[in-house]
């Protein structure tokens, strides 16, 4: 019973990572699968309340909050994007191809996965610090013995919340990213504004348009997904808040990310 | 050791059944083979030191934990064997007072006691608010209705929390710690609510508890846990003539005047201070052999 002896080798550390993470994926999956059959019976059986109230109340507590940051930060990328296309273009008298670009690039990826990201540092760090809490503060085991099952009560509706708002706010994140294109292009010359909006609507099919917001209604189940299951697997009182927090925000920031990279392969092997 | 059927003059069945209950943590046995029956409409005192399987007992009694042997029978059925809604029904019929009051942070007290009766009832709004200022008069706190929990005291929140718990009327109370963290006076106050609850609704109570004056004032009958064994289950009357020295000279009854006297030497610190203290202290700085020899110490 050594000190040497009790310390994992390579090989043992790496397979209890990979442990952990298969047993994390199965909670996350059986989180998915309980939430899916509480909002179906929600909806669908008689006598089963949806929550209806709540979904609301947490879809303008979410939706709410984000939408500032979302709109700021979307104009930016917006202006980065075309300021950037600009000297590679330039010299081959291309510049009024920006809107072009920018309308693949916002509409397809870059609204949905940074609007995203946004909500995972403010809709999943939040959620995940408010179920932790009340994981700490036995309102968990308050809720059960009262016969409310958690995951009808809180996971569902802020699942759903964080889906409904992800998509909405990548909607308004398109938009906001064509803008931002389309203010620095009033500064950088004619060329690029003149038509900028006709131009992006020739290169924009519904196609481009419904693929972003597919992968934004995924990113948002993947949010709320797993700072629900941190929020509720949350061990040791404010610390264990604090950790579920922070690890909300990074497994978030990563599966979308993933998430978002398979989407691109499929989409592109399949010319969606 | 266990209750038996002579501690059961009505000869009505207990609501609560705890049969060879043995939970594990990490293989570290909690609960190792704990028996306790409790009866209609008595009020059952657990106590015992910190840690020594309390709060997993009531635990397993509400059914959010479930035991690696034995079994739980609820109003004559195995908690165990039930499904989720046979389980959901049987919640609805039992209240539990947490140690922190556990109350909805996000909403109000009223909305707190109201939340059961809305969800589980099909009770129109303005009946429930009755009902809701009903419970909290009970407890003596209609006048906090519409405040949040984080705007009044601890011992506020304990009784908000008591008017959540009987606001569908249960048959059976739950405290855990009822009387954790409150000076002296709330305390005491929180005591003759259970024992107003108890006498005015007819309610069983199983209450958690290390406070020795909270437990000799509400008990009925008592038992004493430790290290996950039930040493004893029997009358009030009969714990008040063990402290007072009158019976019992086995170690058992030795621990148990300690622990009701809250004294602080005698078996329970004894077998505290019995693991290897010098072998601890040498083996520091590399001298790991030691340890496995101070096992025959």
């Amino acid at each position: 019973m050594s000190g040497e002896q009790m310390r994992p080798n390579m090989a043992e550390r790496v397979g209890a990572q990979a442990l952990a993470g298969v047993r994390y994926c199965g909670g996350m999956t059986l989180l998915l699968g309980r939430s899916a059959r509480w909002a179906f019976r929600g909806l669908f059986v008689p006598g089963v309340r949806f929550g209806r109230e709540a979904l609301a109340a947490q879809i303008i507590r979410i939706g709410m909050r984000s939408l500032g940051i979302v709109v700021l930060v979307q104009v930016f990328i917006g202006v980065i994007l075309a300021l950037q296309m600009t000297p590679p273009l330039a010299p081959w008298g291309q510049v009024d191809k920006i809107a072009n670009i920018i309308g693949v690039a916002g509409f397809r990826m870059l609204g949905p996965i940074i609007t995203a990201i946004v909500l995972s540092g403010f809709a999943g760090a939040s959620i995940a610090a408010e179920l932790g809490t009340m994981v700490v503060s036995e309102e968990i085991e308050a809720l059960e013995a009262t016969a409310l099952n958690p995951i009808r009560f809180l996971v569902v509706p802020r699942v759903l919340a964080t889906l409904v708002v992800t998509v909405l706010l990548s909607i308004v994140a398109d938009i906001m990213i064509a803008l931002g294109g389309y203010l620095a292009g009033l500064a950088l010359g004619p060329e690029v504004h003149v038509g900028y909006w006709q131009r992006m609507r020739e290169q924009l099919d519904y196609r481009d348009f419904f693929t972003g917001l597919f992968q934004a209604g995924v990113f948002g189940l993947l949010i709320g997904l797993i700072a629900c299951y941190e929020g509720l697997k949350v061990k040791g009182g404010a610390e264990g808040v604090g950790r579920a927090t922070t690890m909300t925000v990074v497994y978030s920031i990563v599966a979308i990310i993933v998430a978002a990279c398979l989407f691109t392969v499929v989409f592109y092997i399949y010319e969606v | 050791m266990s209750p038996t059927s002579e501690d059961n003059p009505s000869r009505e069945p207990p609501v609560v059944r705890v049969i060879d209950l043995v939970k594990r943590f990490s293989g570290r046995a909690v609960l190792d083979g704990v028996n306790l029956e409790v009866l209609p409409g008595e009020t059952m005192v657990v106590m015992g030191p910190s840690g020594c399987g309390k709060s997993t007992l009531l635990r397993h009694m509400i059914g959010s934990m479930w035991p690696d042997a034995g079994r739980v029978d609820l109003f004559g059925r195995d908690l165990g064997e039930m499904s989720e809604a046979e389980l959901d029904q049987a919640r609805k019929r039992f209240g539990i007072l947490f140690q922190s009051g556990a109350l909805f942070n996000s909403m109000t007290v009223g909305e707190n006691v109201a939340l059961p009766l809305r969800e589980h009832t099909n009770l129109d709004s303005d009946t429930i608010d009755i009902i809701v200022r009903i419970k909290l008069e009970l407890v003596g706190l209609r006048e906090a209705l519409d405040r949040m929990p984080a705007e009044i005291s601890g011992g506020m929140k304990k009784r908000a929390g008591l008017a959540r718990a009987i606001a569908l009327d249960p048959e059976i109370l739950f405290y855990d710690e009822p009387s954790a963290g409150l000076d002296p006076v709330t305390s005491a106050e929180i005591d003759h609510l259970i024992m107003d609850l108890s006498h005015k609704l007819g309610v069983t109570s199983v209450v958690v508890t290390h406070e020795m004056d909270s437990a000799f004032r509400i008990a009925d009958r008592m038992a004493m846990l430790d290290c996950g064994r039930m040493l004893k289950v029997a009358s009030r009357q009969e714990f008040e003539d063990i402290r007072d020295g009158q019976v019992g000279k086995s170690p058992a009854s030795d621990l148990i005047r300690q622990f009701l006297r809250g004294e602080s030497e005698g078996p329970i610190t004894a077998r505290r201070l019995s693991s290897g203290y010098a072998e601890d202290i040498l083996s520091v700085g590399g001298g790991e052999p030691t340890r496995s020899e101070s096992n025959d110490a």
